[in-house]
This record gives C-alpha cells, structure tokens and sequence, in this order.
C-alpha cells in the first residue's frame, strides 16, 4: 500500500515536471528600460488547441441519447450532439467510443438486451452516416441491467432508457 | 371469475406466516388447494436432534404445497405401527399419519427409517429408509416429504429439487444453486457485473448463464460439481438467453454477431453454430417443448413482444399470442401442453398460463412485478421472480393458481428464478 503511494506521488511530480516550460538559457540582456505607464497586454492567445471533446459548451458535451418507450431510433432532439459526435470522430481517425445502449425495466432482461443494442446499433448507424469508421465504435448492450436509477416511475425509467457514447 | 375472487380475499385471511428458524430466509403462504388432506406427522424417534429437523423440513414442505392441512400430534407418539391407537387419530380428523425413527451411524451418515399409514383404512401406505450424508438431514426430510406427497396426490414431489437464481445487492451479483425451499445456499458466482438467464442442464449437473466480466454478454457453461467452467459463446456483440434441449446434446442462444438479436443453435462444446431465426427483429428467449421438436421463443417481428412457436431445427414460426398487451419469457409445461410467460398489459406484469389447444391466456396472479416464470419438474407449481417490500423476492404459485408463497431471501434482490431437476 506504501510504495502504492509512493508511485502516485511520483507520478504527480513527474506530471508537474513534463507540464513546466523549459528554462529558456540566460543570456545577458541589458536591463530594459523602465516603462512608466503601459497599455494592459491583451490577453494571451492560448497556444495549445483545446479537444472539442473537453469543451463543456460543445454539442460534443452531450454523451447520452434519450428514447421513448420500447423505441430504439434517435430522436430529432438528440440528432444535433450525435451528429457533431460523427464529425468529430470523422476528423479525429485515432479516437474511439464505446456505445451502450441501456432501458428501463418494463420488459424481460433479455428483451431489454435486444432493445439495448438496437439503441446503441441506431447511434453507431448515425455516426457511421456522419463520417466515423466502423474500427473506431464498439456497441455493448446492458439490457435493464446498469440502471441509472432504480425507482418504478417515469421520472427514472426515461434516464434508463438511453445509449452512452464514451470515448 | 367472482369465485376465483372470492377464494384468494378467503386465503388471504388465512395468511400463514411460516417464520422458519433460520433468519436466512423466510417464507409466506397464501391461500389453500381445494381438497387438503388432513395428516399428522409425529416426530421420529431416536436422534431427537435430527427428528425436529426432520419434522420442520416435512411440515414446511407439506403445507407450501397448499394441499395439506397438519393435525395436531400432541400427546402421542408412536414410532412403529404396533404402537398407533387408529382411534385416536380418527378422532383428532387425520386421514394419514407419518412414524419413523432417525438415527446418526458411527461413520456420520443419518439414517431415517418412515412409515405412512392410512388412518382410515389402518393400513401402511409406504415405507422405506432414507440415508443422507452428514449434514444432510434437510435432505432426509425432503425425500420423505417427497415420498408423503407422491403417495397422497399421485404426483411426484418436487421437495428434493433445486433452484437457481441471481441475487443482487448494489452493484454485486451472485449466482446462487439453492433447495426448492431456498435453504443450502450455494454461491456458483461472485461479481461486481451483471448476470443473467441461468439456465439448468437437463440432468442438473451444469448451469449456463450470461456474464458481464468481460464488458459484455458472454454466455459460459459452468459444472456444479467441480465448478469448473468454459465459454459457450463469446462472439462480438451480445451472446446470452441459454437454454438446452431435452437431449443434452445442444442449446440455443442468441447472438447478435450478424446484427439483430437472432436464434441460433450449438453444441455444448461451443462448436457447431447455425442461426435459425432471420427476422432481424429481435428474436429471443427461446424454450425447448419437452419432446426437443419445437421452440417457445418472443419476437417483436409483429411490432409489440409476442410468443411464437417453431420448428426446433429452423422452419415457419407461428404467433402464438394475441390481444391486448405484451408477452415474454414463454416456458413448456412439462406435459408439453401448454406454457407459462410473463403477461404485461396496463404497466404491470403477470404471470399467466396458456393451453395449445384452446389458445386461452389465464392470469395465475394478481400483478405487479412479477417476471420469469418456470415450472416445477412435475408441472403443479410455477417459481417466478416477484416483489415486495422493496425488494426483490422469489415466488411460488400452484398451476391452478391457487396456492401462493413468497420467499425472502437473507438480502439483496433475488431476480430470473429457474426450477432445476
């Protein structure tokens, strides 16, 4: 458990270490003028591109689809987010993404089963359409088994019925 | 219809709560088989110990069949036919009477000697010595309550046989083999990833079921005796809904490897695989009628859950349910007559039974949430899974709908029952 520690501990120095900018070698400069007054800089412009992915604002943000009972099509309020998702992974060869497709508890498990992976098979369809390759999404179903909650009412029953979309 | 209402508000009144002394479980009876026969069941001599034992497990085995009804024994206690006053018994309405003995050998095994006698005729009925293995005296008193019931009602028992099912707790599932009584819980598997549809070999010696362990369905067929396992099926995609044939010699799963979930059959040993459904809708839960030749199995093909039944080898299939509402997870009777599902119209789930020739759906219960019917190897009781106080629980119902019992187990949800050989 200790040297378990210890690796974290070593981990998160490295991890500090590799984001740190190099030391630029000292040259000799002269010392700059001092300027009195100055113009606020603008802000800087940040260098590294931010993922889409981690832009909380982003379509790309929206990982779940949601369906009505018994139903397994996207629906036209999940379409924008599942289409931006094909985007992305068209433009983004090396990523992947695992859909599960997931339902309520009104049917047999193993029913649920199928329905699970006809949601998650209607997603990767769409994706498919919107220019991702086949070897960049995987589909699972989980039936009624990973209930997102439990209660036997509406309210829970339409979280369940969903397919997640996780990179 | 009013009758049948009349007798449940009736059997409910005479709700028996059989608290058993163990707090692992515990069992409720509701309601009465039309004809009880009265018997008294004296306990066993010898090893006192074992003879109580032996005496809750008969009792308790007895009254769940809703078809007895126990006449005091106070007072007496006779344990060979020289010693039984007929009179007495007569007096007190028994019709039959139960005497033994019970004794632990030198080399641990339990050996119980039983009598049952008719008390009107003053005739024995049957006798026989049981002998258990150490600590298997619920086994003993099983057998006898077996021998008890075969005896009186002409069918065979089904005290002796086990059942399967999943128990879930939080995010930790666990396959359990227990008695028909839920006692002698047995862990096959223990994991934090579902699992689901087990499904018992013909003899009782394997399970097959679908696991999660891997990230997603995979069915594997594990032996009960040296607990030994392999995969069945694993192919990309979904594997799951095992059943076997009657023969042993093969089982039909369902894959969706070539897209939707379809049927397929294959050999124990995982080789040989021939899809036999190509509706692309999806096709499962299949059930093999008791001759091999034919498949029970749901579709949706015809826009809603239905059943269907066709050909075991692949061919036409046929729907066989209609009306109002939707239907799953059909299972033969063992006659191969008919066939019990779960019924689910106006947002609850029943447990129902349907006969081929008359194509007549009869409710056996009152609804709720109750899925996952199966018979008992002789085809008078039907274990499903059911619900109350929150929790998942298992349930029995008498063929005729008459006798119901609901079993709590120690924790958890107990969910996809299935009575084994």
């Amino acid at each position: 458990m200790k040297k378990f520690l210890v690796s974290i501990i070593l981990v998160n120095l490295l991890a500090a270490c590799a984001s740190q900018k190099p030391v630029e070698p000292e040259a000799a400069a002269p010392a700059p003028a001092p300027v009195v007054e100055e113009a606020p800089a603008p802000a800087p412009v940040p260098v590294v591109e931010v993922d889409p992915l981690n832009d909380p604002n982003s379509l790309l943000a929206k990982r779940s689809t949601y369906y009505p009972f018994d139903v397994s099509v996207v629906q036209e309020a999940d379409k924008p987010a599942v289409q931006a998702h094909a985007k992305y992974l068209s433009e983004h060869p090396n990523r992947t993404v695992r859909l599960e497709g997931n339902c309520d508890e009104r049917g047999s498990n193993e029913y649920n089963l199928g329905l699970g992976n006809r949601r998650a098979n209607g997603v990767k369809q769409m994706l498919l359409l919107g220019g991702a390759r086949e070897s960049q999404i995987q589909t699972v179903s989980y039936g009624e088994e990973k209930p997102r909650c439990s209660d036997h009412n509406e309210a829970c029953w339409k979280q369940n019925r969903r397919t997640d979309i996780k990179y | 219809m009013l009758m049948r209402v009349f007798q449940s508000v009736v059997g409910a009144l005479f709700l028996l709560h059989c608290s058993l002394a163990s707090a692992e479980l515990s069992i409720e009876i509701i309601g009465a088989g039309e004809n009880q026969t009265p018997i008294a069941i004296v306990p066993f001599g010898g090893d006192e110990k074992l003879a109580l034992t032996i005496k809750d497990v008969v009792v308790s085995d007895l009254l769940r069949s809703g078809l007895f009804r126990m006449i005091d024994t106070e007072g007496k206690s006779p344990h060979e036919p020289a010693e039984v006053l007929y009179p007495d018994w007569q007096a007190r309405g028994a019709e039959a009477l139960a005497i033994g003995s019970v004794a632990a050998q030198p080399n641990g095994r339990i050996e119980a000697r039983f009598r049952l006698l008719d008390v009107v005729k003053q005739t024995e009925l049957a006798g026989q010595a049981v002998s258990a293995s150490e600590g298997q005296i619920r086994a003993v008193g099983h057998r006898i309550a077996d021998l008890i019931y075969e005896k009186l009602t002409g069918d065979k028992g089904v005290f002796s046989t086990r059942i399967t099912y999943v128990n879930r707790e939080g995010l930790h599932f666990k396959l359990v083999v227990a008695d028909s009584d839920g006692y002698n819980e047995q862990t096959v598997l223990s994991q934090n990833q579902p699992i689901m549809s087990p499904a018992w070999s013909p003899d009782g010696s394997h399970l097959a079921y679908v696991s999660f362990e891997t990230g997603h369905a995979v069915v594997y067929v594990q032996s009960l005796y040296t607990n030994q396992r392999k995969t069945l099926a694993g192919f990309s995609g979904t594997n799951s809904a095992p059943t076997w044939a009657p023969d042993g010699k093969q089982l039909a799963i369902v894959l969706t490897r070539d897209g939707s979930s379809q049927i397929y059959l294959i050999r124990p040993d995982g080789s040989d695989v021939r899809r036999i459904t190509f509706s692309g809708e999806i096709d499962t839960e299949p059930n093999f009628s008791p001759d091999g030749q034919y498949l029970l199995f749901i579709s949706d093909r015809g826009g809603s859950p239905q059943i269907y039944r066709m050909p075991a080898k692949g061919g036409p299939a046929e729907r066989m349910t209609f009306g109002e509402g939707a239907n799953f997870s059909p299972r033969y009777s063992p006659d191969g007559k008919g066939f019990v599902f779960t019924h689910r119209v106006s947002g609850k789930f029943y447990i129902a039974v349907q006969d081929f020739q008359t194509g007549q759906m009869e409710l056996l219960t009152e609804g709720g949430w109750e899925k996952k019917p199966s018979f008992a190897p002789n085809g008078k009781l039907i274990m499903f899974a059911s619900e109350a106080r929150e929790r998942g629980i298992l349930a029995t119902v008498s063929s005729d709908g008459r006798v119901k019992q609901r079993m709590f187990t120690r924790s958890g949800d107990a969910r996809e029952p299935v009575w084994g050989p």
